[in-house]
């Protein structure tokens, strides 16, 4: 593995996501609560955004296929899991409830703190809060005599 | 027909950057799962993923340097609200594995099951709020 042409790829591929997200609207929470309102003034273009995005990286996930690993570590790092469960569905349906409330999704937050906005800057640390609400809530607290004894704590 | 192009370069942009995440580091362009996994002791990925965040903030600002413009943000929610839906898509997203980009674009892309479940569910009950949004408050 080649940890210093990792850190330029992923900066790399960063950059370029940011400046999609830049280009193609997602990044105007009223673009996006427009595509959500489907019953109202919908407007389909941010569709086109998910297109271009999925078609792309399908290509290179069929590409991956055929590789034993990426070009700068040894293995790929891809999601194994097949089970359609309740944390999947609930976790899916708060989010959508938090998406089209603001208009934002975590990608553009994260690119808009380059704008110093208030409201970004709020959205994004409220986020993080709900990330680290999360962690608590899922992992032992080592706490107390009633819990289990676990592995040391990894990160996640 | 004005803002469907720019709308299509951009998610192509966006599908490259998740190519070269995965052909080069092997890694799921899923900015919540790498915003999230920072928060983690440090191991062997944690600067690619920081690299990664650090890059994607330079995107809108990199733009803007290119096009002479920034992109348009009309933020129409009230900061409460912001504050609330920010939780929501935080706690969210790490119980559900995955946002648009995880799920949305990668998960797509790669034909999981899970991310078309997920998907369809977060684009219903976000298709669900903006219209209650807009019949009880509009």
């Amino acid at each position: 593995m080649r940890p210093a042409a990792q850190i330029l790829a992923a900066l790399a591929a960063g950059l370029t996501f940011g400046l999609g997200l830049a280009m193609s609207g997602m990044l105007d929470p009223a673009r996006v609560r427009g595509f959500l309102d489907v019953a109202g003034a919908w407007d389909p273009s941010l569709a086109f955004v998910l297109a271009g995005a999925v078609g792309v990286s399908a290509l290179g996930y069929a590409v991956a296929r055929r590789l034993r690993a990426p070009a700068f570590d040894h293995a790929f790092a891809i999601p194994t899991g097949q089970r359609i469960d309740r944390p999947l569905v609930l976790g899916a349906a708060l989010f959508g409830v938090g998406w089209g409330l603001a208009g934002l999704c975590p990608g553009p937050a994260v690119a808009a703190l380059s704008t110093g906005l208030l409201p970004v800057l709020i959205f994004v640390a409220a986020m993080l809060a709900g990330m680290v609400l999360h962690r608590r809530m899922t992992r032992p607290s080592g706490l107390g005599p009633a819990a289990p004894v676990a592995p040391p704590l990894s990160g996640r | 027909m004005g803002t469907y192009l720019p709308s299509l370069a951009g998610g192509v942009l966006i599908g490259l950057s998740a190519v070269m995440l995965l052909l080069l580091n092997g890694r799921i362009a899923g900015v919540s799962g790498l915003v999230a996994g920072l928060g983690r002791r440090p191991d062997r990925r944690w600067l690619a993923d920081l690299a990664f965040v650090a890059g994607l903030i330079l995107g809108p600002p990199a733009f803007a340097a290119l096009s002479g413009h920034w992109p348009e943000m009309r933020i129409v929610a009230s900061l409460p609200i912001l504050a609330l839906a920010g939780l929501l898509v935080g706690f969210g997203a790490r119980l559900g594995s995955g946002c648009t980009s995880g799920h949305g674009v990668c998960g797509l892309a790669r034909l999981s099951p899970r991310s078309f479940v997920a998907v369809l569910t977060f684009l219903a009950s976000g298709v669900a709020t903006v219209f209650l949004v807009r019949v009880l408050f509009g």
